[in-house]
């Protein structure tokens, strides 16, 4: 028997995804309790830098349509016209009501909140650019996250601190009743029984060697699902920032561009107006990442082996740099060894964000092709954040729009869970073997013995993905990868830790997350062999082209026999005028 | 290169020693947080530590290096003089090696109440406050509770449960120097208090090891002056 606990609502994850659904959840006087892999305020969400998007128009004329009509575009027509419609109009909103919380913003002259142009923002619909994404210093995440577990703290949200959740709990109908937790200090698992149980377990991005990612983004939500029987969505669709610090990952924001700065090759010519005559740098990050690595792979790279660009920043001044991205220099400072007041930063694209996900609808329910259609809520589960695929991403997601996507998909799952929680008062019953998978997966490494190690495998797998999965794809590629990816999958079965102490046993936590990590890799290669065409961060050597007529659809992937199903892109959206794919051209 | 790290597990029943470690590893651009991951995925994987960020926001990895509280992945291995000695937080019980017990330290977060007062009904966008009054906020707001001024504070040591800390109290003067907050006064009748705010004695270890450059004490002061000005 393990120990049991009862609340209205689990939610896994304190990054600002969790944190949002906690609180709207927590003022209605639920029993809301929180878990957390680490404190909240380390969740990767504190690494946001640039920005948050809302169409406040302080700076330029705007509009939430035009806002929307970018999405869309960015999205290359992948995005679900429904959900970003959504997202647009509330954004204004839930930016305001964050300002209200207390999130320090920077401020313009007339004490309005701060915003900075990024890539991909117009007026008009494709117009000018437009200037929307609000901003405290270059520190937003930081100052979001710690703003919403601020009022959390006000709101007397229960914490679960450094407890890392292993498995859901799903009865034979589907019901999901809770999860199985273990507590990282004493190493026991624990059973949280809960009618609504919220996923918001964040990114994945260290499946690949290069990544702008924590070390804790291992995608264990997605895990879970895909152990549940729960499928994936759009999995094929990471997006490769262009401006990491190479080696390192370490993210140097869009920003930088917004405040003015842009791309030298190594003969510092700047060469984004070849690639993108209008916008220039600004262009979207899929555009930009694979601008750089065609200049790359023409020799035009900078240092010996010609695998970095560099961003001029130092022309805006010193004074600016120092109010505006502060943090950018103090990164660049400690990691790339240049202060950008006078100095170009060495950068390269790098794996940054996952546009795919658990799949969900615009109120946060995790949604399942099952017994009666294409699109069945899954009961009792909800999922936000860069865990889940809503999709307001699509192929290709546009700078700001995941803080954006945290705030209102977090309040939106929160309300809906709030009148879930009405209408289902009473608890069902938890079956039997509830906790079977969970403690099989810890009795399985707390049994191993002198196998492999579990850290050279995790340094296979990220080669893997970096080699045969990157900005650019090719069948032939992606079939090694397969391959070479089911010998480390092979491998961890018989991977073993030797640390027997349950107390912090920070060995057996990452033996966990690299099962996850596994898990989305092997999604992620599947998912992309099998999509021939070229649509936002997906770039097929062997299929250049866009094929609306094929794959103007929602990529499902399922643990079981590698299967794969499809859904149709949600084209219509609640009030507005579908917008029809176009070519897309910055 | 050389290393001595602090181990302890409290299962073993081993008391807690320092132990030695070699690693062939190139310092150059590398950080303490690359070695540690580096011994513990070539040496010894029982080693525990917290990380998450690896870039100095997430506030995982405050740990006392060469005698000095700073962030394992913002300091440079090439500066360090060898063997690098490395042990958790001072005066904090420690859970496992490199791991402390922090939960004295965010009940003093909580007991500031962290958060922003405004009881004026919500206007529909936002609160206006000019470029200077945010400015008050520099130098307060980025705070990432790493724990190493807390922890390299002597008053603390002296008083864990009744000192707030420099941590909390640069919170506390964070709220208080927002134009929107409505509760100074609240905030400094808690904080008028032989303990909480007044066994700060300016000793300035704070302000030496914030690795992000900012200054409890002069934060402290500032209410110190409030508190006097309101008696006046
Ligand atoms: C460097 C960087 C800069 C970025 N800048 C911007 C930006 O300027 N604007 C923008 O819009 N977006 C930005 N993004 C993207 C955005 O920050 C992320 O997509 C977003 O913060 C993810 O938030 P989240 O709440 O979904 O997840 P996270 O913040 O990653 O939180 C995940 C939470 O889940 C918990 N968790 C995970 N697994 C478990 C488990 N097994 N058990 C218990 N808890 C678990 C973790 O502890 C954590 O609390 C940036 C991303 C990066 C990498
Ligand atoms: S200045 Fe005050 S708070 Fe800072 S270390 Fe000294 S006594 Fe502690
Ligand atoms: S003030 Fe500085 S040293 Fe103290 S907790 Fe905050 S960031 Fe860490
Ligand atoms: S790991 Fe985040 S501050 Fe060092």
């Amino acid at each position: 028997m393990i120990a049991k606990r009862t609340f209205d609502a689990v939610i896994i994850g304190g990054g600002g995804a969790g944190l949002r659904a906690a609180l709207q959840m927590a003022k209605a006087d639920l029993k809301v309790a929180v878990l957390s892999k680490v404190f909240p305020t380390r969740s990767h969400t504190v690494s946001a830098q640039g920005g948050i998007t809302a169409a406040l128009g302080n700076v330029s004329e705007d509009d939430w349509r035009w806002h929307m009509y970018d999405t869309v575009k960015g999205s290359d027509y992948l995005g679900d016209q429904d959900a970003i419609e959504f997202m647009c109009r509330n954004a204004p909103s839930a930016v305001y009501e964050l300002e209200h919380m207390g999130l320090p913003f920077s401020r313009l002259d007339n004490g309005k909140i701060y915003q900075r142009p990024f890539g991909g923002q117009s007026q008009n619909f494709g117009g000018e650019q437009a200037v929307r994404t609000c901003a405290a210093a270059d520190r937003t995440g930081h100052a979001l996250l710690h703003t919403l577990y601020q009022r959390n703290i006000a709101a007397r949200t229960q914490f679960f601190e450094e407890f890392f959740a292993l498995d859901l709990v799903r009865d034979a109908e589907g019901y999901v009743l809770g999860i199985v937790a273990l507590e990282i200090e004493t190493g026991l698992p624990c059973l949280f029984e809960s009618r609504v149980t919220l996923l918001a377990t964040g990114g994945a991005g260290r499946i690949f060697r290069h990544s702008t990612n924590a070390h804790i983004n291992s995608g264990d939500g997605l895990g879970m699902a895909l152990r549940a029987g729960l499928p994936l969505e759009d999995m094929e669709f990471w997006q490769f920032h262009p401006t990491g610090i190479p080696e390192i990952g370490s993210l140097i924001t869009e920003g930088v561009r917004g405040e003015g700065g842009y791309l030298l090759n190594k003969d510092g010519e700047r060469f984004m107006p070849r690639y993108a005559p209008k916008a220039l740098d600004l262009a979207s990050r899929d555009v930009v990442s694979r601008a750089i690595a065609q200049e790359m792979l023409a020799g035009r790279g900078c240092g010996p082996h010609g695998d970095f660009v560099y961003l001029k920043i130092d022309h805006i001044g010193a004074d600016k740099i120092k109010t505006r991205l502060p943090g950018i220099r103090e990164l660049a400072m400690q990691f790339a060894g240049v202060d950008p007041c006078v100095a170009p930063i060495p950068v390269t694209p790098t794996a940054h964000y996952m546009m795919g996900g658990i799949p969900t609808n615009l109120h946060g329910q995790v949604v399942v092709p099952e017994r009666y259609g294409p699109e069945e809520a899954a009961p009792g589960l909800y999922a936000v954040g860069e865990c889940a695929c809503v999709s307001v991403h699509g192929a290709n997601r546009l700078g700001g729009n995941s803080l954006l996507d945290l705030v209102v998909f977090g309040r939106a799952a929160g309300n809906h869970a709030i009148e879930y929680l009405r209408e289902n008062p009473i608890p069902r019953l938890l079956p039997a073997d509830s906790a079977d998978v969970a403690l099989s997966r810890l009795a399985r490494w707390d049994r191993s013995q002198g196998g492999e190690r579990v850290a050279p495998l995790r340094a296979e797998m990220q080669r893997i993905l970096q080699a045969h999965c990157g900005v650019y794809r090719r069948e032939d590629l992606l079939r090694t990868g397969i391959e070479k990816l089911g010998q480390v999958e092979a491998r961890l079965t018989e991977a073993a830790i030797e640390d027997r102490s349950r107390v912090f046993n920070t060995a057996r936590l990452e033996a966990l997350e690299l099962e996850n990590l596994l898990l989305v890799a092997h999604a992620t290669l599947v998912s992309a062999l099998a999509r021939t065409e070229s649509r936002g961060a997906h770039s097929r050597e062997d299929y250049p082209q866009r094929d609306d007529d094929r794959w103007l659809r929602h990529t499902l992937y399922l643990r079981e026999d590698d299967q794969l199903d499809y859904k149709p892109v949600r084209l219509k959206p609640l009030t507005m005028a579908t917008l029809q794919p176009k070519e897309r051209t910055y | 290169m050389r290393f001595s790290i602090y181990r302890y597990d409290p299962e073993s029943g081993a008391a807690p020693c320092m132990r030695d470690y070699e690693l062939a590893f190139e310092p150059q651009g590398k950080k303490v947080l690359d070695a540690l991951i580096a011994i513990k995925e070539q040496v010894d994987e029982s080693l525990a530590f917290r990380r998450s960020c690896r870039e100095g926001v997430c506030g995982s990895d405050g740990l006392n290096i060469n005698g000095v509280n700073r962030l394992a992945c913002t300091a440079d291995l090439a500066n360090l003089k060898e063997p690098i000695e490395i042990r958790p937080l001072p005066r904090l019980a420690v859970i496992r090696d490199l791991i402390v017990d922090m939960s004295q330290f965010f009940r003093h977060y909580r007991a500031v109440k962290p958060f922003l007062v405004n009881l004026d009904p919500e206007p529909e966008s936002e609160r206006l406050q000019s470029p200077r009054e945010r400015a008050e906020l520099d130098g307060l707001y980025e705070c990432i509770l790493c724990g190493c001024c807390t922890t390299a504070c002597p008053s603390f040591w002296w008083n864990p449960e009744r000192f707030l800390g420099p941590t909390a109290l640069l919170q506390a003067y964070r709220f208080i120097a927002d134009s929107r907050d409505q509760t100074t006064n609240e905030r400094l009748d808690f904080l008028e208090d032989p303990y909480r705010l007044f066994r700060c004695h300016g000793i300035m270890n704070c302000v030496e090891v914030c690795p992000k450059g900012l200054n409890p004490m002069a934060a402290i002061g500032k209410i110190k002056s409030l508190l006097v000005k309101r008696v006046l």
